[in-house]
């Protein structure tokens, strides 16, 4: 599903000269696979996931996602492959403020295999917010607004879903039920799934928990 | 489908500055299809209301001020004629038809325009049209003290078939001028949207001989209409008269005397139209100031729909897309301060004037208009769109970890 081979990105630093943040040279993930990266700030873990949606250009290396060589991929195709074979959560969520709970999960597959309201209903329905399609996400809780971002992510029925530091905004309780719904929807979608945090609760729900600086050595 | 949707709440979520830059859009828009459609329109109505006749002849002057005063019954008269000048050009071999008028008096206003039964049942007011009365009217006696009222004063008199008034002398009211005759309306004439509408007409006798008037110019008229039998005829009498002679002013082509008018007159609606202009740059101007200024705030959003996959393209088009929107609802606001606008600037000129304005008439400039504000404001669009194409995704979403 997911091949990293060789893969290296730097920054440029304000002393002057670039700064290595990413060199993995090899790492891979299996179709329908649900494995936890441990990383403490700052390691590099975002910059990884954003370099494997495409949202970073890599300076070296290869990323395949289900056969497609992102790497290689220009930019449109990049965008392309993001809209069709991934779903993203993040952190803070990232929901657009100006558009309703409905709008936002249509939104997350209008770029990829085109708006069905009717997917995005049945997705709001499995995250327990059937009654709130209409509702902007100002008018929704953290822990609601985190079930909207997890209905986004999965709209484009992804073969691989990103997720970063996902219940970092939630208190212990909701996110151990965040958490488990994330796996679970997976899980009916038949979703890899690669998320990366550096909260031990969170880390402990995997069966597979790699830490990111073994695989990472800039 | 996606397209629509991010555009309309981009436009809700900035719905003040919207409505703002809607508006200003709107203002140029109208008031530059007001200034258009009403100088097309005014410029056609005069030049149809002057085909009627090809010459005025009257006393020595500026021929601009005969030809207003005759026909559009505006200014007043430069002096009188002679009935033996009347009578000459009447029976001169080159002339179809020559009508007299007289003026000099009023009606609260309204002028009241001395003339023959001919004018009515003989000259046509346009091709194959001729002056008409209401049902139940008819037209004055040539020696009674009666009156037929355009429909215009008509209605703004308040005059009916049966009405009496004393006339006021002079060609402006003033209350202590009136003269002693009595005058019985006799019939209203059916609208002709010319100047004749806002005259009231009684018998050129009737006004030569007005009591109070001098006794010495109760055979003079104003004006004489005259009507040529070829083109040729009015060089020859332009050279009688306004070359060879000094007394009178023979005023052809009456087209190209209002075309000087036009002419002269051109300036304001060049002004007006400039300001229109000025007005549509700064509502584009504001449109991309509005819209560059929201980027700060929209970088968020549009690095959020860039994650879910929207290229690049995809969101330089929504803000251009967004700016024509913003244009194009401008614009359709713009027909309502047009219609406002020509409504009432065609007010003011109907009852100035006679001449009748259509707000409903067609016009080129009601779709090009419309179109260029569209594409004036996409334009404006361009500068915000490039800026948001270019915002980095990564770092607007998240700081490194």
């Amino acid at each position: 599903m997911l091949v990293v081979a060789d893969l290296k990105k730097s920054f440029a630093s304000p002393e002057g000269g670039r700064a290595a943040v990413v060199d993995v040279k090899a790492f891979a993930l299996a179709a329908g696979e649900q494995r936890a990266l441990r990383g403490e700030s700052g390691s590099g873990k975002t910059t990884f996931l954003n370099l494997i949606a495409g949202i970073l250009a890599a300076d070296a290396g290869r990323i395949e996602i289900d056969g497609a060589d992102m790497t290689a991929a220009g930019e449109p195709r990049r965008d392309r492959l993001r809209a069709e074979k991934l779903g993203y959560i993040f952190q803070t969520f990232n929901l657009l403020q100006g558009y309703t709970v409905l709008e936002n999960v249509v939104l997350g597959m209008s770029f990829g295999p085109g708006a069905d309201r009717a997917h995005a209903r049945e997705l709001l329905a499995r995250v327990g917010l059937g009654h709130r399609l209409h509702h902007f996400p100002r008018q929704l809780s953290t822990g609601q607004q985190q079930r909207v971002a997890v209905a986004r992510a999965l709209a484009n029925r992804p073969k691989l879903v990103l997720a970063d530091e996902p219940t970092g905004n939630l208190d212990r309780r909701h996110a151990g039920e965040s958490l488990a719904l994330i796996r679970e929807v997976c899980r009916e979608n038949g979703a890899a799934l690669l998320l990366v945090s550096h909260d031990e609760t969170t880390l402990a729900q995997f069966e597979h928990v790699q830490n990111f600086t073994e695989i990472n050595s800039p | 489908m996606i397209l629509p949707l991010v555009i309309y709440r981009s436009l809700r979520q900035h719905a003040l500055s919207t409505l703002v830059t809607a508006g200003s859009i709107a203002l140029a828009s109208g008031l530059l299809m007001t200034v258009w459609m009403v100088k097309t329109q005014s410029q056609q109505a005069f030049t149809r209301t002057s085909t009627s006749f090809d010459a005025v002849l009257g006393a020595r002057g500026s021929k601009l001020q005969l030809v207003l005063n005759a026909i559009f019954h505006l200014e007043a008269s430069p002096g009188n004629l002679d009935q033996s000048d009347y009578l000459y050009i009447k029976h001169h071999p080159l002339v179809k038809a020559a009508v007299p008028i007289a003026v000099g008096d009023n009606l609260r206003g309204y002028r009241l325009v001395g003339a023959l039964t001919e004018m009515f049942t003989d000259i046509e007011i346009a091709p194959g049209k001729k002056f008409e009365l209401e049902p139940g009217g008819r037209l004055f006696s040539a020696d009674a003290k009666e009156a037929v009222a355009g429909s215009f004063a008509a209605a703004r008199l308040g005059l009916k078939v049966g009405d009496t008034f004393h006339p006021f002398h002079g060609l402006n009211f003033n209350p202590n001028e009136q003269h002693t005759d009595l005058y019985t309306v006799v019939g209203i004439l059916k609208p002709t949207n010319t100047p004749a509408d806002r005259v009231v007409w009684i018998p050129l006798h009737g006004l030569q001989t007005m009591n109070g008037h001098d006794p010495k110019y109760a055979t003079q008229v104003s004006a004489v209409l005259v009507q040529l039998r070829t083109p040729t005829a009015g060089f020859l009498l332009d050279m009688m008269y306004n070359r060879q002679g000094n007394r009178l002013t023979f005023a052809w082509p009456v087209a190209a005397i209002l075309a000087d008018l036009f002419d002269k007159i051109g300036w304001f609606d060049r002004v007006l139209a400039l300001v229109a202009y000025l007005v549509a740059l700064v509502a584009a101007a504001s449109v991309l100031a509005s819209i560059y200024n929201s980027m700060s705030a929209r970088r968020r959003d549009i690095a959020i729909l860039r994650a879910l996959g929207a290229r690049r393209r995809t969101i330089f088009g929504a803000v251009v897309s967004e700016s024509a929107c913003i244009g194009a609802l401008g614009a359709l606001v713009g027909f309502a301060v047009y219609f406002i606008l020509f409504t009432a600037v065609a007010g003011v000129i109907r009852a100035q004037t006679g001449v009748v304005l259509d707000v409903g008439a067609g016009g080129r400039v009601l779709w090009l208009c419309p179109a260029g504000m569209i594409a004036l404001c996409a334009l404006g669009g361009v500068v915000p769109a490039v800026k948001a194409y270019r915002t980095p995704v990564a770092e607007t979403l998240a700081p490194v970890s």
